[in-house]
């Protein structure tokens, strides 16, 4: 008489649960898949532009391009985007490219589709996701007609040949393709206040939402480095460094619409002190919009508080 | 004295030493006081090229004279190595300064520069001192976007 082996009975319950995981964790892994794929700008929403560079000019300035992309030293050329610059984070650091007219380096050899889809889907030429580091959380509500000028452009812009820098990132983060994930969960072309608001107001809010990603740095990120839109502009921890990005929302901020756009323009605070850290080049590029666009920028900041 | 009015005098003392970088670094301070100098005139240099106040050409002037003897104040003793912002407490002093330090003496004295632009043309009305204020402006920011960590 052979001993009973204790495990018979349960070989075949236990190959079938291990096969449901199987494939259920293959199911899962589709779906992920399928989830994560990089998706473009649709192509009807960009087909036939033609783009204007004179007010791409314009959407370079508001869209503050150069802060990120111009090379690391503060006097360095702002219209010479050799990238470089590097941008601590909670996942790792990320290194703006170089998005000069190289084609081998820079974006030289870039259709404006290319261009598009990269601005406002985070999707580059050869369809791998971009770090949302690079705002297209912010450009998705943008108007592609500008971002078609802006094109028209950069295309004027010198061309430098530094090669762009590989980021630094952790686990998992230094997986692209978990950036699809993170969009499916994020990435939103709605406006974030809403509500009646005037004409110079919407102006604003698609200079501040759509463009010059103010919220990028002044407001809070959850786990996932998303931003809590609930903490609008209420000022955050300085993600690359010491002390904190000022609230300009909330009952901690009390300028003026005068007082904002003159610091804007000028980089004086209604104190008169004067603008450092990563605003200086966010004014440099600002200050060179008509004045009526700081006032729509003020605006729509104080519309945030209401 | 009884002893529970000592334990309140050091009380009340450990308080008032509450900053003790101040203590140890009386230089950060000093510093801090000579920009708040430098704020204290800029204001009414910018308060005039914003349209906040009236230009008058004597105020206008003061200010000017008063940036030109401040950013003329010996640095030697103000900037120990040590008191930089990685190093202590309640300094907005990058460790950047130490590091480039050239560079830093550079800025300050373009700095030095602008405020002696803005000596010769205060008096001279609002349209020739704007300009000089807005290089004085940049002289300031120049600095702060490199050498001044966010509050």
């Amino acid at each position: 008489m052979t001993t009973p082996d204790p495990y018979s009975r349960s070989k075949t319950p236990v190959l079938t649960l291990l096969a449901g995981v199987a494939i259920g964790g293959a199911a899962v892994a589709a779906t992920l898949w399928w989830i994560s794929a990089p998706t473009p700008v649709s192509a009807a929403r960009i087909a036939g532009l033609t783009g204007d560079a004179q007010n791409g000019e314009a959407v370079f300035h508001a869209g503050g391009c150069a802060s990120c992309h111009m090379a690391p030293a503060s006097d360095a050329d702002p219209l010479r985007l050799a990238g470089g610059q590097a941008f601590a984070s909670d996942f790792g650091t990320f290194y703006a490219p170089n998005i000069s007219s190289d084609p081998v380096h820079g974006i030289g050899a870039w259709s404006q589709d290319d261009f598009i889809n990269a601005v406002m889907a985070g999707v580059s030429p050869d369809g791998q996701h971009y770090y949302p580091a690079f705002p297209y959380t912010a450009y998705i509500k943008a108007d592609p007609q500008d971002i078609a000028d802006l094109y028209a452009f950069m295309t004027t812009l010198p061309a430098d040949a530094t090669p762009s820098r590989a980021h630094d990132l952790a686990f998992p983060f230094n997986i692209r393709r978990s950036v699809g994930v993170w969009k499916a969960l994020y990435l939103d072309d709605d406006w974030t206040i809403t509500g009646d608001l005037t004409q110079t107001e919407e102006r604003g809010r698609y200079l501040s939402e759509a463009l010059a990603h103010c919220a990028e740095c002044h407001t809070p990120r959850n786990a996932l480095g998303a931003l809590d839109t609930r903490q609008w502009l209420l000022g955050a921890p300085n993600p690359s460094g010491q002390g904190r990005i000022p609230a300009i929302s909330g009952p901690d901020f009390n300028w003026s619409l005068f007082d904002i756009s003159a610091y804007l323009e000028s980089g004086f605070t209604p104190e008169f002190d004067v603008v450092g850290g990563s605003m200086a080049a966010v004014v440099n590029s600002l200050q060179q919009l008509d004045k009526s666009e700081l006032d729509a920028i003020a605006a729509y900041i104080l519309r945030t508080n209401q | 004295m009884k002893p529970h009015s000592v334990f309140g005098a050091s009380l009340i003392c450990s308080f008032l030493a509450l900053p003790v970088f101040a203590q140890e670094n009386p230089e950060i301070g000093q510093r801090q006081g000579q920009f708040n100098l430098i704020v204290h005139n800029f204001a009414v240099l910018g308060g005039m090229a914003q349209g906040r106040v009236d230009y008058d050409a004597d105020l206008a002037q003061t200010a000017a004279d008063n940036l030109f003897h401040i950013t003329r104040h010996d640095q030697s003793r103000l900037w120990p190595e040590g008191t930089d912002s990685d190093s202590v407490e309640g300094t907005r002093a990058l460790p950047a300064i130490w590091e480039n330090l050239d560079d830093f003496v550079a800025k300050f004295t373009a700095l030095q520069t602008a405020a002696e632009g803005v000596q010769a043309v205060a008096g001279d009305g609002m349209d020739a001192l704007r300009p000089a204020v807005g290089a004085l402006g940049a002289a300031c920011q120049a600095c702060h976007q490199t050498y001044r960590a966010e509050s």
